[in-house]
């Protein structure tokens, strides 16, 4: 191979790598920074949140006018004050400093409305803003849990986590700044344009003439600053990306003495973001500047009328408003060209969320659908034929009638079906046709509350969540008493483990208490299986082979938890196989073969050639 | 606080490095700084003169201070023109501006410089000293701390050391300088003018004191609630096994409800503090007018001072209210920067001696002389003593916690043996002795859970050898098994993997891991034999893979599994640190000691099992 082909394959791999840890990170940092144009209907898709808040709404903006009008007020009294004392200078001083008292009064008087009005106003927007958001954010997550298991196979976590905080802050910002922002923006520029004309409207239309300059500037640096910016944000999200790996992997890294290269490698990905942050500080550094610039030219514009035009009914106090006033004119424009950016970032937000809204649960209650009664556990499969993709069946026509109190064994190869079966009986779900029924109730005619709460899954990988280990197993029945939890984790042989742990029940697990092991964390999936006592028993059976001791233990409970209850299980070790009562041999979607151990060997077909295959290794040891 | 001068100092000492270019950024500052004092007194100054009526005009020309250059001049001067004045102030204010905004565009290019520079020396040392600390360190550290000293606390050093640390030098020279002409001109008026402004500091650096818990809790609960979606959705399938969806709306509920409160909390901060700011610099304004304006009446003060007076506040009062965030962000850079250096100043546990020779290519003996060890204050280790020939196949065997992933550990040195606690030898040589990549290039170590980089195939089974050709990978991966696999997928040996890439199976990984440990020849072995249990043929194929492997080195293996108990040349049987029993399956079993209980107890059913699957092959 080339030097050449070599040095394009590895820079290519790197690329496709780095692409790869883009997307999640990335994805979630990026929320604020993806724009879509203005779009009327989800802009009032938007607003039928706000709606609720409508009367605090137009009191705060009611109050914006008010703070911006005594904002505004501001400098002409200052003006008028100085114009008093002038004029003081020319005649009769002692009412000039009565005058001047007044106005200073009125100064105060403003002040304090301004700082009331303002108080109140920003109290209440950013309360309002909250409150939306808040409404959202739980809007969209109880929908989140109405959609099936099939939404949650394809869509990642990363994604999802990226809408609900990410998309969902975007919103906060801007129901929270921008609606009041912008007319903030509109009431100030409104007064001051309207105060400067009354003094001086020649002078003003001078002014005004530097506002497109300063548009035209605003606009296209922040193009351009979106760019830099969006590049530091994608540099630094690899950088962390990159940070993290290693510090996860860690012990392999030093096992393989790869320290020098990577951090050349490293030093590579930090170079870059360098570069690109310093592309951006150049950036900012023309830009600001450049602004206080124009600032000042509206200032010189100022004065050079005063001088030039010869217009002498322009008295001091007249030029100090202007000049404090100018200095004010910019804010608003300079505000309202960033609250265009958030609109445009706001409707890509709304868009992303609105979509996962607008996803209508697959697996739903039938309108008419009842409660499942207590349940005896005989479930029943007639032609059932599945699919994950409707033109794709997975299963093809499954005939199964499984007796309450049966332990039923589904063996086969990978991606023969046995998940989709298990999956169905807890309608996680719908089959595509014939019947699927439990004590002759079919599926789809019952809720989905009443069906699950009579069935316990136990699965491959035990999820835990944050909270203690009683938190954990309580899931299985939320009303159930200390004595209660502590007797199923008896019963599994949990008990023990539990107790050497720092805090006992206490103890804090998931991704920030204590490591369990994998032992350990399938005894308290099935502790909290036996303490919902259902009536039927899902389990797919954790392959990662834990030590002998553990094993024991979890044989032993698993006697206790199939006791007197009907069980689907996806087996994975021989003594799970052979504790059923039926066997399923699954294949391409059909059941090939049924019954029990013996008969099934005895057979001499599928689960024979299976049997022998599965344990050989295990055979040829002994 | 002298930890805090000390950090501090710390931290600009990351400028040093670039004497030019910060001497150059603070001048530009300084500059910047001067020239801001001009405009509020040219524009009052005019303001004053030109438009006092000309009988007053003598008395309305701001006494300049006599110590400034050509002051007598430019009085005389402003006492004999008009209006055309005015002009020539608009061109003089338009050309500082230029001057200024020229400063401006260096200082804020090269204070970004420095930061961003210094930020990249910090994180380059960062991660190269993460590298370098030891296993012993590791263990300890949570990696999300890591990373949020990593992440978090780099930002904040960097947002300080540039933009920050200027303006808290500009900040004070300003508000300094402006007090100096303010009190040079008149000190009872500058007195009135300025007061205002220190209590607004005040309230400022009151207000990011109130803030930043408050903040903080805002920030905590964005946590919990997202931490809470992501379980939700990681777990969503045990959340609809159990028909929790309503229990979990309700937690969810409830954090978000308590993020409502939290969000209040901060936003009366808000409302109480910005509209105070803005009202203590109207009260300056009302303070130099009230006074100033009866000054001026009464001819003790001429129009143009109060003018520039005015200005002056103005100009002062947004860097005033600055100066307050100033402060907390300089705070939290510091404890940022301490968070930085605890990382930075940990020596790794794992020395190695200077000058320490490289391991000559191994046979592969293993000699433990009398070795105990202990993490922390806990002995795991007591004078374990052994001795394995090259190319033996050696089972560590024991229960959970008896030491055996610790004696493993010790072979590459991931943990140092304490001085006189006994010694690790490989073919003779002390392994504190020699250097460090000498030796671990020599020993390789296969975990259970494989842990794979986010790269392509082919670069995680050259991680250890870069340099390795393609057919040498490619041989590595059909000894471990894996080419096949590797070729169904996608892109083949290109296709990424890891955390962000195509998800491998757990025989998967396992069997790449293998491929790596093949690809570096290590004279030394160490195993995890636990393989997940996976589907018959991966099982199988991980095995062989294995015995690939394990062909012709000396070879380590936690054994769970009677298979490799079985199949081992020597068992070292630990119970609670100590090393109890050894030999072979058989030699044991005829002991009757701690393994042939264990036997007797546990792995007699395996064997049970494997004679029935066995009966059942014999059939077939």
């Amino acid at each position: 191979m080339s030097e050449e082909r070599e040095v394009r394959r590895a820079r290519d791999a790197q690329q496709r790598a780095m692409q790869a840890q883009l997307d999640e990170i990335f994805d979630h940092e990026q929320a604020s920074q993806r724009f879509r144009s203005y779009d009327p209907h989800l802009f009032r898709r938007l607003m039928t949140y706000v709606r609720p808040y409508k009367r605090p709404l137009a009191w705060a903006i009611f109050l914006m006018a008010v703070t911006s009008a005594a904002s505004v007020a501001g400098p002409n009294l200052v003006g008028a004050a100085v114009d008093t004392v002038t004029a003081g200078l020319d005649g009769d001083p002692t009412a000039a400093g009565t005058r001047l008292a007044w106005l200073i009064a009125a100064l105060a008087g403003v002040s304090v409305v301004e700082w009331a009005s303002n108080r109140s106003r920003l109290f209440i927007l950013a309360d309002l803003g909250t409150r939306i958001v808040v409404d959202i954010r739980g809007h969209l997550f109880g929908h989140l849990q109405q959609l099936s298991m099939r939404f949650y196979d394809t869509y990642k976590v990363g994604r999802l986590m990226s809408r609900i905080m990410g998309d969902v802050s975007v919103l906060q910002d801007f129901v929270t700044w921008s609606i009041v922002g912008t007319a903030r923006s509109v009431f100030l520029l409104s007064f001051i344009l309207v105060s400067m004309a009354t003094r001086n409207w020649r002078l003003t239309l001078l002014v005004v003439l530097v506002l497109p300059l300063m548009a035209l500037l605003t606009r296209a640096w922040s193009a351009r600053a979106r760019e830099a910016w969006r590049e530091v944000r994608r540099r630094i999200a690899i950088i962390n990306g990159y940070l993290n790996e290693t510090v996860t992997g860690m012990r392999v890294i030093q096992s393989y003495v790869r320290e020098p290269t990577n951090a050349r490698l490293f030093d590579g990905l930090n170079r870059r973001n360098l570069t690109a942050n310093l592309h951006a500080a150049r950036l900012s550094a023309l830009f600001f500047p450049t602004v206080d610039v124009l600032g000042s030219a509206g200032v010189a514009i100022v004065l050079g009328y005063a001088a030039l035009s010869g217009d002498r009914s322009l008295t001091a106090g007249d030029l100090i408003a202007f000049t404090l006033l100018v200095d004010r004119f910019f804010n608003p424009i300079r505000e309202l060209s960033r609250r265009y950016n958030q609109l445009l970032a706001t409707m890509a937000a709304s868009e992303r969320i609105f979509e996962l809204l607008d996803l209508e649960p697959e697996v739903q209650d039938a309108p008419d659908a009842i409660d499942l009664p207590p349940i005896e556990g005989h479930v029943r499969f007639e032609q059932v034929v599945f699919g994950y993709a409707p033109e794709a069946p997975v299963l093809r026509g499954i005939d199964l009638d499984v007796p309450a109190g049966t332990a039923v064994a589904l063996v086969g190869e990978t991606g023969a079906g046995k998940s989709s079966i298990i999956n169905l009986v807890g309608r996680f779900y719908d089959i595509q046709s014939g019947r699927l029924s439990i004590d002759s109730h079919a599926l789809r005619d019952v809720t989905r509350q009443s069906l699950r709460s009579q069935m316990g899954v136990v699965l491959q990988e035990t999820f835990l969540f944050g909270g203690t280990v009683a938190d954990n197993i309580r899931y299985g029945r939320l009303t159930a008493s200390d004595a209660e939890l502590r007797a199923a984790a008896e019963a599994v042989g949990a008990h023990d483990f539990i107790q050497r742990l720092p805090r006992g029940y206490e103890t804090e697990v998931g991704e920030r208490g204590v490591n369990l092991s994998v032992g350990q964390r399938q005894l308290l999936a099935f502790a909290r299986a036996l303490l919902a006592d259902p009536r039927i028993l899902i389990l797919d059976e954790a392959t990662s082979s834990v030590d002998t001791e553990t094993e024991q233990l979890i044989q032993r409970a698993l006697d206790r938890l199939l006791a007197g209850r009907t069980a689907f299980m996806i087996a994975h070790r021989l003594s799970t196989v052979t504790r059923a009562d039926l066997i399923v041999v699954v294949d391409g979607g059909r059941i090939v073969e049924r019954g029990t151990h013996e008969a099934l060997l005895a057979q001499r077909g599928a689960y024979y050639r299976l049997y022998t295959l599965q344990w050989a290794s295990q055979a040829r040891a002994a | 606080m002298p930890d805090f001068l000390r950090i501090s100092l710390r931290l600009v000492a990351l400028l040093a490095p670039y004497k030019r270019r910060t001497a150059a950024a603070y001048g530009a500052m300084l500059g910047g700084a001067l020239l801001n004092l001009l405009p509020p007194a040219i524009l009052g100054w005019v303001i004053g003169v030109a438009l006092t009526p000309a009988a007053e005009r003598t008395a309305a020309v701001v006494a300049l201070p006599a110590w400034l250059p050509g002051a007598a001049a430019i009085e005389a001067r402003a006492r004999s023109s008009g209006p055309e004045l005015l002009g020539q102030a608009a061109l003089l204010i338009l050309a500082l501006a230029l001057l200024r905004g020229i400063l401006g565009l260096w200082e804020l290019y090269l204070g970004s410089w420095l930061s961003q520079r210094a930020a990249y020396d910090i994180r380059n040392r960062f991660f190269g000293h993460l590298q370098h600390l030891s296993f012993g360190f590791h263990d300890r550290a949570q990696s999300g701390d890591l990373m949020a000293r990593a992440i978090g606390d780099i930002s904040k050093v960097q947002q300080f050391l540039g933009q920050g640390l200027l303006e808290a030098v500009y900040i004070p020279v300003l508000f300094g300088s402006v007090a100096v002409v303010l009190f040079g001109i008149n000190p009872r008026l500058a007195a009135v003018a300025l007061s205002p402004l220190i209590l607004l500091a005040l309230v400022t650096l009151r207000f990011g004191r109130v803030i930043e818990p408050r903040f903080k809790a805002v920030q905590d609960q964005e946590g919990l609630i997202s931490t809470r979606a992501q379980e939700n959705f990681s777990g969503m399938r045990v959340v609809k096994a159990f028909a929790r969806e309503p229990h979990e709306v309700a937690r969810f509920e409830e954090a978000n409800a308590e993020f409502l409160n939290r969000r209040i909390h901060v936003i009366s901060a808000f409302a109480d503090f910005f509209p105070t700011m803005t009202a203590i610099v109207v009260l300056a304004e009302v303070l130099v007018l009230g006074f100033g304006g009866r000054a001026v009446l009464a001819g003790e003060v001429s129009l143009a001072t109060l003018s520039s007076f005015i200005f002056w506040v103005v100009l002062l009062a947004q860097p005033t209210q600055n100066l307050g965030f100033i402060v907390n962000r300089a705070s939290e850079a510091v404890a940022a920067g301490r968070r930085l250096f605890e990382i930075l100043d940990t020596p790794s546990d794992i020395v190695e001696a200077p000058d320490a020779p490289a391991l000559p290519p191994l046979e592969g003996r293993v000699r433990f002389d009398h070795v105990s060890f202990g993490y922390a204050d806990q002995t795991v280790l007591h004078d374990i003593d052994f001795d394995i020939p090259p190319r033996t196949m050696v089972a560590l065997f024991g229960p959970t916690g008896s030491g055996k992933s610790t004696v493993a550990s010790l072979i590459p040195r991931f943990y140092d043996v304490a001085p006189g606690q006994g010694a690790v030898r490989l073919d003779g040589h002390d392994v504190r002795e020699v250097e460090l990549s000498s030796l671990r290039c020599q020993v390789a170590t296969v975990l259970q859970d494989s842990f794979l980089f986010s790269a392509t195939i082919r670069d995680n089974i050259a991680y250890g050898r870069g340099d390795a050709e393609d057919a040498e990978v490619v041989a590595a991966a059909k000894a471990a098994r894996a080419h096949d696999f590797i070729q169904a997928l996608p892109e083949g040996y290109d296709t990424i993997v890891g955390e962000r890439g195509v998800t491998l199976s757990g025989g998967q990984r396992q069997r790449v891991a293998i491929a790596r440990a093949l690809l570096v020849q290590p004279r030394i072995l160490i195993l995890d034999d636990a393989t997940s249990a996976v589907d018959t043929e991966t099982e199988h194929e991980i095995q062989a893979a294995l015995a690939e492997l394990m062909a012709g080195r000396t070879t380590f293996v936690i054994a769970q599994r009677l298979l490799t108990l079985k199949r081992a040349d020597l068992i070292l049987v630990l119970d609670q640190g100590r090393l109890v029993e050894r030999g072979t399956h058989d030699e044991l079993l005829a002991a009757e000691g701690l393994y042939a209980r264990i036997y007797a107890l546990q792995l007699s059913d395996q064997e049970r099992m494997a004679a029935e699957a066995a009966e059942a092959e014999a059939d077939r």
